[in-house]
């Protein structure tokens, strides 16, 4: 390997090469946050000083609104479980960590439900794709919970009425034309 | 008899009075001081870089601004494995730690740190001097004060040098060397500028130093004459290359070799990081000694005898600790110099500028004061 020899040269003239100046003036810079901070912090009030630091536990930085949390399964009006088990979320999940068990739905307008709903919090990546992939928006991240801390593995396997305890009513007006759309035509 | 035993200027009466000195100023004051300053530094070089630090310690609800951090520190300390390194010198590894924090607690010997008590008047006002049974604060009057101070303090020398030889390991052995090569390089400069003063003072007891300076600022010794003036500045960087810490923190480097401590662990680490910070404090207390008038506050000298002791003694603690603050200001926020920068910086900068400094200040001496 060739050595390569940077030679930098001290700065010319005795006020710079004296350093006294900057060092002044470097102390300067310090000691005007020392006392921007210092004081504030000491009344209490380090809202208006130049820290950035949180106090974690006691302050949290709130999280932005399109955070992906703990997954939930939505309801419909009448609060049965709003995925048809279309089965595109597991296709698209990349963990493979939704595992869903259809079955038919007792209601005649609906054609299918999941029996089984399982999303493995272990294994998700937390990517997203499976809220992407639903057609009727039936599964949601926007709890803004944390996958909770378990001590065995099978706590952390969320399942239906798990799932479903979160849930709330979409907005959205399943397949397009409304509940009953049956009954209209 | 036996009672005259205790009477001012029996045997008893010295011996306890230079205990309770010891007590209050060694024990309470500096070991206090620079524990404080282990946890003041990390504070206080947060608060400089927009952080909070370390503000988590406390004592059920009462947390203090994490004071207590440095309980905890010390408790760490305790509790953590005494390593020795298998090949490492076990006497001189033992030696060295203590020979780093007993200079820096000696040496506080020779400071005086407040008025002169005045033992049966107390509830009197005397005036400065017309004491008939003074009892000095300053633990040992000496006439070679501040040489016994340089004595004293450059013993500190072979905790660092020892450490880094007997540890057995080639980094601690370069850091010893520089910290034998920067201190003995610093405090020829150290020296001279003393030298300055001396002329000036035409003592070296810093009780006497303390009582030539004036209450007011415009009596102080750093305001003499420009000699003592530039002394003050030359004394303060020598002091702090003597203390071994950023931007003069060559033996220890922490980037590069990590010091002459790198095989040092739980309490004798501690020992030495002690050291340094009770190096900080006898540095900054006798600067204020020399350069700052020491003790002296106006108008004290009106009060009661008990209330001027106790209003020079807080006022003392108070210029040591706002040099304290200075010094940690100026570890955090200079850079570390390079070793052969420090070399020229003391033997061709410094030490130039000391001796002339000695010879200005003789001729100030003659023809102007
Ligand atoms: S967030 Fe991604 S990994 Fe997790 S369940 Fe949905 S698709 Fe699978
Ligand atoms: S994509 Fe939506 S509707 Fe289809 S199975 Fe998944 S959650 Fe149910």
């Amino acid at each position: 390997m060739a050595t390569v020899v940077k030679i930098v040269n001290r700065p010319a003239g005795w006020k710079r090469r004296s350093y006294l100046w900057g060092t002044m003036q470097g102390l300067g810079v310090t000691f005007g946050h020392l006392m921007r901070n210092w004081p504030r912090n000491l009344l209490g009030r380090r809202a208006q000083s130049d820290i950035v630091t949180l106090a974690y536990p006691e302050e949290k930085r709130p999280y932005p609104p399109r955070n992906r949390g703990l997954h939930r399964l939505m309801k419909r009006a009448d609060g049965q479980v709003r995925c048809v088990a279309c089965m595109m979320c597991p296709t698209a999940c990349p963990a493979h960590c939704i595992s869903i068990v259809p079955e038919e739905s007792e209601d005649p307008r609906i054609e299918k439900r999941p029996r089984v709903f399982q999303i493995d919090e272990l294994r998700c990546v937390v990517c997203g794709l499976c809220v992407e992939a639903c057609p009727c928006d039936a599964i949601r991240m926007d709890t803004g919970i944390h996958a909770p801390p378990s001590t065995r593995r099978a706590d952390a396997i969320l399942d239906k009425e798990e799932l479903l305890s979160r849930g709330e009513l979409s907005v959205a007006v399943q397949a397009g034309e409304g509940l009953f759309w049956r009954e209209r035509k | 008899m036996s009672g005259q035993f205790f009477w001012y200027g029996q045997p008893g009466f010295v011996v306890a009075a230079a205990l309770s000195k010891i007590l209050v100023f060694v024990v309470l004051f500096a070991l206090g001081l620079a524990s404080l300053l282990t946890w003041l530094e990390r504070r206080q070089s947060a608060m400089m870089q927009d952080r909070l630090g370390p503000n988590r310690a406390n004592l059920g609800r009462w947390r203090a601004w994490g004071i207590l951090h440095f309980v905890a520190d010390a408790l760490k300390m305790m509790f953590k494995e005494d390593f020795i390194p298998p090949k490492a010198n076990r006497f001189l590894f033992a030696l060295a730690p203590i020979l780093a924090l007993a200079p820096p607690l000696i040496v506080l010997a020779i400071i005086p740190f407040g008025a002169p008590l005045c033992w049966g008047q107390m509830q009197e006002t005397v005036p400065l001097g017309t004491c008939v049974r003074p009892v000095d604060l300053q633990i040992a009057r000496l006439d070679v004060g501040v040489l016994f101070y340089f004595a004293f303090a450059s013993l500190s020398i072979y905790g660092a040098t020892l450490a880094g030889w007997a540890s057995y390991n080639k980094w601690a052995l370069m850091g010893g060397m520089r910290a034998a090569s920067q201190m003995i390089s610093y405090e020829v400069t150290m020296g001279m500028t003393v030298l300055a003063m001396f002329i000036s003072y035409g003592t070296l007891e810093p009780g006497a130093m303390v009582a030539q300076q004036g209450p007011a600022p415009w009596q102080w010794g750093i305001v003499r004459g420009v000699p003592h003036f530039i002394a003050f500045f030359l004394f303060l960087t020598a002091a702090m290359v003597e203390t071994k810490r950023t931007p003069f923190d060559v033996p220890e480097g922490e980037s590069e070799i990590v010091g002459y401590f790198v095989e040092y662990s739980g309490l004798r680490f501690g020992m030495f990081y002690l050291g340094e910070f009770l190096e900080v404090v006898g540095s900054s207390a006798l600067m204020v000694t020399i350069f700052l008038g020491g003790w002296q506050i106006w108008g004290a000298s009106l009060l009661p005898n008990w209330a001027h002791v106790l209003v020079s003694m807080l006022v003392w603690g108070a210029k040591v600790f706002l040099f304290c603050v200075l010094q940690l200001l100026v570890r955090w926020t200079l850079p570390r110099f390079r070793a052969d920068q420090l070399m020229r910086l003391g033997w061709q900068r410094l030490l130039p500028v000391s001796i002339a400094n000695v010879v200005l200040a003789a001729c100030w001496q003659m023809w102007i004061h």
